[in-house]
């Protein structure tokens, strides 16, 4: 049986037989053998929800990076004339108070919450990859030492401890927000790929490449990620929408993204105050946010389906 | 029991009546999402009558497992069964699940290949044995079951069976959990006991205790026993009547003198010749029998074996042969009637059966022994300087409990001063039972760090004072093949990298190692072309062969093999025997070769040490020791590994252990082998006084050297065994 677990995990066969008796890893086969990235692509392509994400996200993209400069108006300039305006032909989201189009916000907001999300999402995911797998594989007092970091990260409470550093942030770019996301999102994946890595170090394959002499880093690049690179992938897709909503959340409260910059989150911010008077102000910019959230989870939830034939829909 | 002593044929019970069992072209498929149906089972047939002993062989995937889930009705139900099986008088297909469930158990029972999953963990083994008998039999009351279930755990060998009963399974060892899984399927006097693989998973000293068992349950209940198993040895000494399996028919079936005495399908001659025989092994090469079965989604036209079959013909890949009786090979002083039975009892599949019967094709024209290979190093041509040398390796794990303030509690002695060096050219053989310490002795040299105590000498260097290039240029020397072929090769690099691995270590550039990889696939046997391939487009036998030129890449003087073949299908384990020993022979490589299976050892190996619970108990030239095993537990591994000869395996002698291997946590004084020795129980008060205070060390008998006190009496234990074997016949 044992066997057939490893040939499926491997996902060498694309015909998985729930049987017992006729599953020799040496019978079924096709005719010509995927690849596993070939395989894990083609189930991915043929789930609905993948294709309406990718659409969906690709559209987003798109839009906020053209649709600036198809639109007349931009973020800051104000319009003296339509304060306070709800949606029309020549503002279409509407204008805030002081005459500030909201079109030309919410897009530009989009633009800064998607850059944070992928790389705040991405680099935590890598974090997470090299300090789980050092923790993992060396064991030991390093371990131990990268264990006790990762549990003490993950009792700061990283807001509180956001809003003291608050301060000292003041003068410094969306950048360094983006690094302290990324910096207090990794703990819990570390985590996992720390115990991944402890069973992964047992098989026989890396005690192999650990007798032949190859250094530890190496055998970390060639074995040990790659074969939990499906799990990363997830991670890092799923940790983008996790990034986007820290983000938006810390700017909400003010702690984040600040003025002149314009995020998702400050927008909100500034319109939940008016989102029974002047509901626009709140509804766009939250239903961006909600579309571009849906998008990307419809991806990594059907990424995740086609990694592990064990999840969601592949289970009869 | 009679047929462990009795050479004379096979006691088959006479097959009159109707049978108790009879499945008629039965066939189960598997439909696919998305693909093309398997085929696990395409039309079988075939009878089991009261009280026989019905073994069925085959390779993984075969379709043994599955037919017999399809009796049980255990199959999911996505699966398609045709066919009809009657099973006394009633069609089991076509009932419904809670009609069988009134049959299974009580009439059927089943024995699972794995007892660890088998035994609910939660509760108790006497709870669970009474259980099986309550929801049978409503009128039993509680006590009475619970009652019963002790004393169905007496019959099947466990000692202390009352304390035992109120145990939970995880308490239980593997043989102890397999036991009382036969309780459980004998708890209602079943009219057929269905056994699937039941010793697979168990160690040789174990898997003889069961099947004794086994055979003792079959007696108690005169119940028919279908054991379904890939060891022709298992069934060899046990069943009645064999049937023989292959890419899901019956290819051959007959009673099991005759189908080991006269196979008709070259299949089965060919299982037979490759498996290496305790006998011979050593003497002569082994006959592979070369590539692997079709797939069941897609099976050719004509016979399925064809493919691998030496002697197929044109008709051969036309048409699939049916299962007929073929040629008379009967001993001529056979009465006729009995004679008429008896050739209708054994039938083949195969076009060409009536020329293999008739003598026409001998078995060795149909799977010629290859002929050794022409470069014959001497075997004997010892250097002076020994590849490696361990002297008196010490590892020990604490054992301890406790969080933040973990406290030691005990030490596992895992390895306990272990002796032995390989000269260049020879191998050695460690054998022993699992958790005996020999893959912890084997990971040791290979860490190459310092050890607990003891010294490693790899070619005449200390691994422990070597620094890090030295080391690195060491582990040059040193490589290993791994039991698993799966788990051994990274499933996300194409086999060129993965065997040109080593050789990145030592700065071998690209191109080089290119070509050294396609020469050591070619050398392994496979085609250079498939460098870039991936570890899962290959059999589990060519994964193998994989594993074995990744070792062999940095030129290597010795070679780790750990249970190199186990994880192979029967067929296939002769062909990578094969290609070790060839390339032994034109790279003058050491082995160190660790293995359960002793036939095995016995073909490969010149010098074999026995170890048991960390220490080695017996180490000498291979022939010397299994010729005559002086040690009472190396005479007890090598009765216990089952003989593909029913004539044989029927008259030997035999050493049976008691019980399991005892936790090496134990500090056991004096002999630690003590608690299982049969040699021990024999002795007078003052001899085994010796044994309870003295631990034993190892000493010279002539070429071999054994750890035992007690050496000149060795004999009595077989003796005894087989005095204790004739008291029970005498009525």
């Amino acid at each position: 049986m044992s066997l057939l677990e490893e040939t499926n995990a491997a996902g060498g066969t694309p015909v998985v037989t729930p049987a017992p008796g006729p599953a020799g890893p040496d019978v079924i086969r096709s005719a010509k053998p995927l690849s596993r990235g070939r395989l894990i692509w083609r189930r991915l392509t043929q789930t609905s929800r993948f294709w309406v994400g990718a659409i969906a996200i690709a559209v987003i993209l798109l839009w906020a990076v053209l649709g600036p400069l198809l639109y007349p108006y931009n973020a800051t300039g104000r319009d003296p004339l339509n304060m306070g305006l709800g949606p029309t032909q020549l503002h279409w989201f509407g204008t805030n108070n002081i005459g500030q189009d909201l079109y030309a916000q919410t897009l530009v907001g989009l633009q800064k919450s998607i850059v944070i999300g992928l790389i705040a999402g991405p680099l935590g995911t890598l974090i997470a990859a090299v300090v789980g797998s050092v923790a993992g594989y060396m064991g030991g007092v390093v371990d131990r030492v990268l264990v006790w970091c990762i549990n003490l990260l993950l009792v700061l409470p990283s807001f509180i401890l956001l809003v003291i550093l608050s301060p000292l942030f003041k003068g410094l770019s969306w950048v360094f927000l983006t690094i302290f996301i990324a910096g207090f999102s990794w703990m819990i994946m570390a985590q996992v790929v720390r115990s991944q890595t402890k069973s992964l170090r047992d098989r026989d394959f890396v005690k192999a490449a650990r007798y032949m002499g190859v250094p530890m880093p190496t055998i970390l690049g060639r074995h040990i990620i790659p074969n939990i690179a499906s799990l990363l992938i997830i991670d890092a897709t799923l940790g983008v929408v996790a990034s986007i909503l820290a983000e938006t959340g810390l700017s909400y409260f003010g702690f984040g993204i600040r003025a002149p910059d314009v995020s998702l989150g400050t927008l909100l911010a500034e319109g939940t105050s008016a989102a029974v008077t002047r509901p626009w102000l709140f509804v766009f910019p939250a239903g961006v946010l909600i579309l571009t959230l849906f998008a990307v989870s419809l991806i990594g939830d059907a990424l995740r389906d086609a990694v592990d034939p064990t999840s969601g829909v592949n289970r009869d | 029991m009679t047929d462990l002593v009795s050479a004379q044929g096979p006691s088959t019970p006479a097959r009159t009546g109707a049978p108790l069992l009879e499945v008629t072209d039965l066939s189960v498929t598997f439909p696919q999402r998305g693909g093309p149906d398997v085929n696990a089972v395409r039309g079988i047939s075939y009878q089991v009558h009261k009280g026989e002993f019905l073994g069925i062989v085959g390779e993984s995937g075969s379709g043994k497992s599955v037919s017999s889930l399809a009796l049980m009705g255990l199959l999911p139900s996505s699966a398609r069964v045709t066919g009809s099986i009657r099973f006394g008088g009633r069609s089991l297909l076509d009932l419904n699940d809670r009609q069988l469930s009134g049959i299974r158990g009580r009439e059927i029972s089943m024995i699972f290949q794995d007892p660890l999953s088998a035994l609910t963990p939660v509760y108790t083994v006497g709870d669970q044995i009474a259980e099986a008998l309550l929801l049978h039999d409503s009128a039993l009351g509680k006590r009475a079951a619970q009652a019963r279930a002790v004393e169905l755990l007496k019959i099947v060998g466990i000692p202390a069976p009352e304390r035992r009963a109120k145990a939970f399974p995880h308490e239980f060892s593997g043989g102890m959990r397999q036991r009382a899984m036969i309780a459980m399927s004998i708890a209602n006097d079943p009219q057929l006991i269905i056994a699937d693989e039941p010793t697979t998973a168990l160690d040789v000293t174990i898997q003889a205790q069961i099947l004794e068992v086994l055979e003792k349950a079959k007696e108690l209940t005169g119940a028919a026993v279908v054991l379904i198993t890939h060891d022709l040895g298992v069934v060899a000494g046990h069943a009645d009547r064999i049937a023989v399996m292959y890419a899901g028919k019956l290819v051959e079936n007959g009673t099991t003198t005759e189908v080991f005495a006269a196979p008709h399908m070259p299949y089965t001659i060919g299982l037979l010749r490759s498996v290496p025989n305790m006998q011979t092994a050593g003497t002569e090469r082994l006959v592979p029998l070369e590539g692997r079965p079709p797939s069941l989604t897609a099976l050719p036209r004509g016979c399925p074996f064809a493919a691998r079959c030496p002697i197929a013909i044109d008709v051969c890949r036309e048409t699939e042969p049916g299962l007929l009786v073929h040629g008379l090979t009967l001993p001529d002083d056979l009465p006729d009637d009995l004679a008429a039975e008896h050739v209708a009892d054994h039938v083949s599949a195969c076009h060409r059966s009536d020329e293999i019967a008739s003598g026409l094709l001998t078995r060795a024209d149909v799977f010629p022994r290859p002929a050794p290979l022409a470069v014959q190093h001497s075997r004997a041509r010892a250097e002076a300087e020994p590849v490696l040398s361990v002297t008196g390796l010490v590892r020990h794990f604490p054992l301890t409990k406790g969080g933040v303030f973990s406290r030691q509690i005990g030490t596992v002695r895992a390895v306990d001063g272990v002796s032995f060096s390989i000269q260049a050219g020879q191998t050695l053989g460690l054998v022993g039972e699992s958790g005996c310490g020999k893959s912890t002795t084997i990971l040791e040299i290979l860490e190459m760090t310092r050890p607990q105590a003891g010294r490693i000498l790899i070619d005449g260097k200390d691994v422990s004072g070597l620094g890090r290039a030295e080391l690195l240029r060491l582990r040059k020397d040193v490589q290993i093949v791994f039991q698993d072929p799966m788990a051994a090769l990274d499933p996300r690099l194409p086999i060129g990298d993965i065997i040109g691995e080593p050789l990145t270590v030592h700065g071998v550039k690209p191109d080089a190692r290119q070509g050294r990889v396609a020469e050591l696939l070619d050398l392994v046997g496979l085609d250079p072309q498939m460098a870039d391939r991936y570890p899962h487009e290959f059999s589990g036998g060519q994964r193998q062969r994989i594993g074995i030129a990744r070792a062999l890449a940095t030129n290597p003087r010795l070679v780790v093999l750990d249970e190199p073949v186990s994880a192979l299908d029967v067929s296939i384990q002769a062909g990578v025997i094969n290609l070790l020993e060839d390339l032994k022979e034109k790279l003058n490589l050491s082995y160190l070769f660790v293995a359960h299976d002793l036939a095995i050892v016995r073909q490969i190996a010149d010098t074999v040490a026995v170890m048991y619970l960390g220490r080695i108990v017996e180490y000498g030239p291979v022939a010397e020791v299994f010729a005559r095993p002086r040690h009472p537990y190396t005479q007890a591994l090598i009765s216990a590994a089952p003989i593909p000869d029913p004539v044989i395996e029927r008259s030997r002698k035999r050493v049976l252990l008691e019980g399991d291997l005892p936790s090496p946590t134990e500090q056991i004084d004096g002999c630690n082998f003590r608690s299982r020795c049969p040699l021990y129980t024999l002795l007078a008060d003052a001899d085994k006084a010796l044994c309870e205070t003295v631990d034993p060390a190892l000493r010279s008998h002539g070429q071999v050297e054994t750890a035992c006190h007690h050496v000149e009496r060795n004999d009595l234990a077989i003796s005894a065994s087989l005095a204790g074997r004739e008291d029970e016949l005498a009525p």
